[in-house]
């Protein structure tokens, strides 16, 4: 019995303050959701004067109101969702209440981030693209949406996917083709879309093969146009390593490719041995007799 | 108090005092370097000659130094300081003689050979150089001749370079969050081996900008206990080469001193890259390289400036390999002289006695640093 009374009493108590509550928030008349931007009004009871508080995330009203009527508010009064506050102060009391300002459900923007800005040529799942959809007014938009991913790539080929928004965001991840150039990334919703542009580059030269021939004191090494493995010219500037090996000695040299190849005057030693290197790619030898 | 008082009425006498006789019985090295005149008294023997001119040259009195030579007239006072300064920008030229060492190799009645070693104080730290000198007897004193190596002149040519350069732009701040943005490249560590050393750890490896464009990179690597508690966190701070063009590979060494590899229960290594703007040239060519064993145990090369543009500061770095192919040292020198189109300049890169014996093969890579900043 010792122990009941005190769940008894906290019982009565929690009933007392919530029917206090009601009978506080008995005046206002508040919608419980609102669209952001759209025009609501407030049933103010009563008679006399008072004012009127809305305040919310980053944002706040006051408004002095004549009660007995309904207070209009025009559209684009609330723009930023979000739990809202409504206070209605009189010269002897104040009531309050809240409500919701939702995300406008049409979207109007997209935020769309793809990686990488580089991709090499060839790779599955090697594109990810991933979108967050936003209202007019900024508000993420949390109804299910339908958000299309489009990706064309330099051989013309365009792979699609259509994912639905969870909590406001979709993402899907893409393959890079065979051919180098650059991939037109699209994400569409409705008339709304976001562009991206992501390079497919070549990727390790493939078959690095090098010629020696002599001219005048010097050996003039030249690489063969240097490719990837899916026909690709490597990129000018990509280092290419040429290593003289005679006499227990050796020279080497790191040529930056130009015009799609490694180009480099080295001294003529008879018996040499020189190979060329890109990377972690070796290429072919060459024995050098007069 | 009076302790204090008669404390400070001490240290004042003492002073003066100080002061007094440092005036009346000043140290020789003070009367060199006040007077700019040398420390020895004369030039009575071949290694004072030397020895005057060797303090001639770090006071930088380079008149007194000039008109003390018995060869002045094979070449001009400004042909001399360019000499030991640099005929173009270098390395040399930002730097001053902090000590300086003198060898007799040979002397006789009437002349002498002494080798002048010259530690230069630069800016990536000491570089050494050395000249051997003849001293010739004129009369009562003695005068060195200086080996004077002249200007290199390079012929007058045509060098085509087709300048290959990459510039990059970033996002503006006005952006909105989610536009494009271009990310760094992409660099992989292809090697990495702990070594340890009498003074601490070393981590040895190489790094690869496996990406199509230039890459600034660098090194951090951080020793974790066997509980996996951080040790100690140091970076390759300039053993490395800062500057990769695409597939290139450098060497970096990152150094723990006062750290036992016992201690060390796993490592993590950072690489960190950014996108840089850099050009293609210029082009190095390392020539002869030759690895000379043990015990002496260095490498030594030429390297040649196969661009037009002239390099004002060379930084060589070497790898070094086991017959498995696993780094086993990394060593590095910086060049102090400029690089000319076509004219070769040597160096010399010491490995470590009880490492050296287990080189197999090396590579090195050339970092280069033209005025106007990194090209």
């Amino acid at each position: 019995m010792r122990t009941r009374l005190p769940f008894l009493l906290s019982t009565m108590a929690l009933s007392m303050i919530q029917l206090a509550l009601a009978q506080d928030d008995r005046g206002l008349t508040l919608p419980k959701t609102v669209e952001a931007g759209s025009a609501f009004s407030i049933q103010c009871p009563g008679s006399g004067k008072a004012v009127l508080y809305i305040v919310g995330l980053g944002q706040a009203l006051k408004r002095d109101v004549e009660l007995g009527g309904t207070i209009f508010f025009p559209a684009g009064s609330l723009s930023n969702s979000g739990h809202y506050l409504a206070a209605l102060e009189r010269s002897s009391s104040a009531e309050t209440g809240s409500f919701d300002v939702v995300p406008a459900t049409k979207p109007a923007e997209l935020s769309f981030l793809a990686k990488p800005s580089r991709v090499p040529v060839g790779l599955q799942d090697g594109i990810t693209g991933a979108v967050y959809v936003f209202d007019v007014f900024r508000n993420l938009v949390a109804v299910p949406t339908s958000v299309s991913f489009e990706l064309s790539s330099p051989s013309g080929t365009v792979q699609k996917r259509t994912v639905t928004t969870r909590e406001g965001s979709a993402w899907t991840v893409m393959d890079s083709t065979a051919q180098q150039g650059i991939d037109r990334f699209v994400a569409r919703v409705d008339e709304i879309s976001s562009a991206r542009i992501i390079g497919q580059v070549p990727g390790d030269p493939c078959e690095l093969k090098m010629s020696a021939r002599q001219s005048g004191q010097k050996l003039l090494l030249a690489t063969d146009p240097v490719r990837d493995c899916n026909g690709n010219a490597v990129p000018d500037g990509t280092i290419v390593t040429f290593t003289e090996a005679y006499n227990g000695d050796q020279s080497t040299v790191d040529v930056p490719l130009k015009h799609g190849i490694g180009e480099v005057q080295m001294a003529v030693h008879n018996g040499a041995t020189i190979s060329v290197a890109s990377g972690i790619v070796l290429g072919n030898q060459v024995r050098w007799e007069k | 108090m009076n302790n204090g008082r008669l404390l400070a009425a001490l240290l004042a006498a003492a002073t003066v005092a100080l002061v007094v006789i440092g005036t009346v019985w000043p140290a020789r090295s003070a009367v060199a370097y006040a007077t700019g005149k040398g420390l020895m008294d004369s030039s009575s023997t071949p290694q004072e000659a030397v020895t005057n001119l060797g303090e001639e040259i770090r006071s930088q009195a380079w008149e007194k130094a000039y008109a003390g030579l018995a060869n002045k007239a094979q070449f001009t006072e400004p042909e001399f300081v360019h000499d030991l300064t640099g005929y173009y920008p270098s390395l040399l030229t930002y730097s001053t003689l902090d000590k300086f060492e003198v060898r007799p190799l040979h002397a006789s009645a009437d002349e002498a050979e002494i080798e002048l070693k010259l530690y230069w104080a630069t800016v990536v730290g000491s570089s050494v150089s050395k000249r051997d000198l003849h001293v010739i007897r004129n009369g009562d004193r003695w005068e060195p001749e200086w080996p004077i190596a002249k200007e290199p002149i390079v012929p007058p040519q045509v060098i085509a370079v087709n300048y290959l350069r990459w510039d990059v732009i970033y996002p503006s701040s006005g952006d909105d969050w989610g536009a494009q943005n271009v990310e760094a490249p992409h660099v992989r560590i292809v090697d990495m081996h702990p070594v340890e050393r009498a003074d601490g750890v070393v981590i040895l490896g190489e790094l690869l900008n496996e990406d199509v464009v230039p890459a600034y990179v660098s090194a951090t690597a951080t020793l974790l206990s066997k509980n996996e508690v951080p040790i100690a966190t140091e970076g390759s701070f300039d053993k490395i080469s800062h500057l990769l063009l695409p597939k290139q590979v450098t060497p970096f060494f990152i150094k723990f001193p006062n750290v036992s590899l016992s201690d060390v229960g796993s490592i993590r290594m950072t690489p960190m890259s950014a996108l840089i703007a850099a050009s293609a040239d210029p082009v190095i060519e390392i020539e002869n390289e030759h690895l000379h064993p043990a015990p002496e145990a260095f490498l030594t090369g030429q390297l040649v400036n196969q661009s037009g543009q002239i390099v004002n500061v060379a930084h060589v770095l070497g790898t070094f390999y086991n017959r498995a192919g696993q780094v086993v040292w990394v060593a590095d020198e910086y060049i102090d002289t400029a690089l000319l189109p076509q004219n070769p300049v040597p160096f010399e890169i010491h490995i470590p006695e009880d490492l050296a014996r287990n080189v197999s093969s090396q590579r090195t890579v050339i970092a280069t640093y033209s005025s106007g900043g990194s090209q």
